[in-house]
């Protein structure tokens, strides 16, 4: 390409022929538009969703992130330390500033506070609906720095490519998705380059850095605990595998005690570092190199091998017993905590379905299914194992880490469908290695001379020339084969930009469907509901909800909830669900103790939306079930299955949630069974179609209790496709 | 055990008489090496004694001495002539950045002593 640069520039006048560029300099000019375009690329791709809706927040956990950015910027951050928030968790409040990861609102908070230095007035909603692309679009920076730093530049560029657009990190980072795998994911990857970084070169500079990098991804993710345990293995592996150096003591070390240090100052983790079993294997393995040394600078002091033995012997014993005796006087005594359920359950994905209802009812802590793989990896997951076959050619310090993370990535994406997004920056770049190498094997079969034309020039090209002569073909095959690649490499563009448009850019909280003529149909009815709670509910009023909503109705709503996403109190979740599983009169006897002024529940029977409170249910009555025995799941099925229609067990036809979601469903057949005319919007003719007769379009079922009466609840408001139902909690009835 | 204690004595001859050949400003860096990690064990002792309450005083006590000690290792290694594996490493270079990292190690140490 640079020859026919050259001789194109060739035949242009004098003073143009001085802008001709050395062969070098151009391989930079294409580096570093290729990346800008890489950049502003992964930027793009993430911006679907704002086009599609509009610029909001999405889902759940976003808006419990939004809510307190907004608190911090207008509060500042003395206060946001300090807050404590009396409206979600209703009577017990939750400290938020002890208990959340603050770096990603510091970061947005940051962000929107240079940009207003920059004179440019946006609102903050726009910065953190925005921050997750622009992190991504860094962590395409850091990719093709990780690339270069392992392989080479070009393998870095085609990392920085696959990674602006891999469906696997998009899911979690589109325009709007707030939420803190936005900036942990370049926190990871930024880590664990600068500890490459740090252990290629043995400079303590480079493990400071690494330091500070793992200090931004304690600050913003829990994820932290992937690196805080990563890095000790990947030590043991090189210790095991002879190749310790001291350069790996110098990164490990320098990294291990400030960035423990560094991470301490964060209250959500405090002292976790050296209290909780599952960073033990850090601090175990940063004494294991003290001693390492210490053993390696007496043998090379010694210089006699029968001496040292006797010393190693001594040594080892007495280093082993203390070790384990610390460790078991730590544990017996309680100051080491045991693992906790979700690190188990990640070691044994079985764990959480028997122990844990709480984690295994998130849905994005299912195991992982064959075809999401494929969905969110496509070509890189055939191009993985081929990059580590290159990878494991060249093996070296910093192609053993690379090697160790995608592996170990890959096994926990297959435990937990979430963690596929750790994955995602392991696989780009081992197949980037995969990919570039063979491009590059196949350009320069391409360019040299062809041999087939004969063996005349030269002494190398005759060497050459024997050693080609075994594939006849070699020139027409490179052609075809690169013609292959291009092709596979042009369908995965082409898959992700699919993937996000149609799969990943949905914010969930406005939902669309496409109607039966093609059109779409767009759904409104959550933010409908929290406007209507925020302009007609008194502002101290307490709404219970399952907890997935709890997040939205405080930061949309502005009123309290007695749970919600964060997890924290698990028998104040299993009341809400003993409340939702119990018989109204049981169930008002709850809400009253709790204070409850209205009942909200999510219902999809009209609409077809099918993640609603009925399919939700079982979790409930389980979580409920869990620490009050009263609430047995058995009571809710017939021989094992869940049914809601004539056949459904009776308690589940007389249980408050099934009351409070079919509440009057019964008479939505009469309303829409007016003469066509009347029907004025698309989704009501959709509703007639499938409504005759009570029809639940999730279930596709009839409905087994028809006629619901309700006596302590009123109905207050129902959506306009029905999605949410607000029930008002009625006063006690006087004395008579 | 006579020929245990005999091992045990040439042992230690022979790494007292290998270790007075190392250069003097190693010696000076393992003279702080030594001193970092006895303050560290006097301060875990005296934790024994009277309990870890401040733990984060605690802590950020003995990792300033951990860290520090760490740190000089670092530094030894970088420094030392012998070394092959850093030997474009200028000592000016290896020593700025023993005092950067010391650095934010105590301004870290002492927002976290309480």
């Amino acid at each position: 390409m640079a020859s026919m640069a050259t001789t194109a520039l060739d035949s242009l006048p004098a003073p143009l022929r001085s802008l001709r560029l050395k062969t070098k300099q151009q391989e930079l000019l294409l580096r570093v538009s290729a990346l800008a375009l890489i950049y502003v690329l992964a930027f793009a791709v993430r911006l679907f969703s704002v086009l599609r809706y509009e610029s909001m927040i999405h889902e759940f956990d976003p808006y419990f992130n939004y809510r307190t950015t907004l608190f911090l910027s207008e509060h500042g951050f003395g206060d946001f330390w300090n807050w404590f928030d009396s409206e979600s968790w209703y009577p017990l409040g939750r400290v938020v500033g002890g208990t959340l990861f603050p770096g990603l609102m510091v970061t947005a908070a940051l962000l929107h506070r240079l940009l207003r230095a920059l004179s440019l007035a946006v609102h903050i909603r726009e910065v953190c609906v925005l921050t997750a692309p622009f992190f991504a679009a860094n962590t395409t920076l850091v990719a093709y720095a990780f690339g270069r730093e392992i392989w080479d530049s070009g393998a870095g560029l085609v990392a920085a490519a696959l990674i602006a657009i891999v469906p696997g990190y998009i899911s979690r980072s589109v325009a709007g998705s707030y939420d803190n795998e936005g900036v942990a994911i370049f926190a990871l990857l930024l880590t664990f380059y600068l500890f490459v970084r740090a252990v290629n070169t043995g400079s303590l500079a480079w493990a400071l850095a690494s330091a500070f990098g793992y200090f931004y991804m304690v600050s913003a993710w829990g994820g932290y605990v992937f690196i805080i345990n990563l890095v000790p293995l990947y030590v043991l592996v090189l210790l095991v595998t002879g190749r310790y150096s001291q350069r790996l003591y110098v990164a490990y070390n320098c990294m291990y005690v400030l960035g423990m240090l560094l991470a301490m100052q964060i209250r959500f983790v405090g002292f976790q570092h050296v209290q909780s079993g599952e960073h033990m294997a850090a601090m175990g393995v940063f004494f294991l190199l003290q001693v390492f040394f210490f053993l390696d600078w007496v043998k090379y002091l010694l210089n006699d091998a029968r001496l040292f033995k006797s010393f190693l012997r001594i040594t080892l014993t007495c280093v082993i017993t203390v070790g384990t005796l610390a460790l078991g006087i730590g544990t017996a005594s309680g100051y080491i905590s045991p693992w906790t359920g979700r690190f188990y359950s990640l070691l044994d994905p079985t764990y959480a379905k028997d122990h844990i209802p709480i984690i295994a009812s998130v849905s994005e802590h299912q195991p992982t299914a064959w075809s999401s793989f494929m969905f969110d990896f496509h070509i890189l997951l055939f191009l993985f194992p081929a990059g580590l076959y290159f990878c494991f050619k060249r093996l070296s310090d910093a192609m053993i880490f690379v090697v160790m993370y995608g592996l170990t990535s890959m096994y926990f994406a297959g435990v937990m469908v979430r963690l596929i997004l750790v994955a995602a920056p392991a696989v780009c770049l081992i197949s980037a290695i995969a990919a570039s190498a063979t491009i590059k094997n196949l350009t320069t079969l391409i360019r040299s001379p062809q041999t087939t034309s004969g063996k005349t020039t030269g002494s190398k090209a005759a060497a050459r020339g024997a050693i080609d002569q075994s594939l006849p073909f070699q020139h027409n095959a490179a052609i075809a084969l690169l013609l292959g690649a291009f092709y596979l490499l042009s369908r995965y563009a082409i898959h992700c930009t699919w993937v996000t448009s149609e799969a990943y850019s949905s914010p969930s909280i406005v939902l669309a469907a496409r109607g039966h003529n093609g059109g779409r149909v767009i759904f409104d009815d959550y933010r409908e509901a929290y406007y209507w709670l925020r302009q007609n509910t008194p502002p101290d009023a307490k709404i219970m909800s399952w907890w997935d909503y709890g997040y939205q109705i405080t930061a949309m709503g502005n009123r309290t909830v007695i749970v919600d996403n964060n997890t924290w109190n698990n028998t104040h979740i299993a009341t809400v669900g003993r409340a939702m599983s119990s018989y109204e009169d049981e169930a008002y006897e709850i809400m009253q103790s709790l204070d409850v002024n209205y009942v909200l529940v999510v219902f999809g029977g009209v609409t077809g939306y099918s993640s609603d409170d009925i399919n939700k249910f079982l979790w409930m009555v389980r979580i409920g079930g869990g620490v009050f025995p009263v609430i047995k799941e058995p009571d809710y099925l017939v021989n094992g299955e869940y049914r809601i229609d004539k056949g459904a067990a009776p308690k589940m036809l007389n249980c408050l949630m099934y009351k409070l979601c079919y509440y009057r469903f019964g008479e939505l057949t009469t309303e829409y069974g007016k003469p066509p005319g009347y029907v004025t919007s698309l989704t009501l003719l959709l509703a007639i179609l499938m409504l005759l007769d009570k029809y639940d379009r999730v279930r596709g079922v009839e409905i087994g209790n028809k006629d619901i009466k309700l006596e302590y609840l009123e109905e207050a408001f129902t959506t306009s496709n029905w999605i949410v139902r607000i029930y008002k909690v009625k006063p006690p009835k006087n004395r008579s | 055990m006579p020929r245990g204690s005999s091992d045990a004595r040439l042992l230690i001859q022979s790494l007292s008489n290998a270790y007075a050949a190392t250069p003097t400003n190693l010696k000076i860096i393992d003279l702080y090496v030594v001193f970092a990690v006895a303050t560290a064990l006097v301060q875990v002792a005296y934790m024994g004694l009277v309990g870890s309450f401040p733990f984060n005083s605690f802590l950020s006590g003995v990792l300033s001495c951990i860290g520090t000690a760490v740190l000089a290792v670092c530094l030894r290694i970088q420094v030392n002539k012998d070394n092959k594996e850093f030997k474009d490493l200028p000592p000016e270079r290896a020593f700025a950045d023993f005092i950067l990292c010391n650095l934010v190690l105590h301004l870290v140490i002492m927002n976290f002593l309480g």
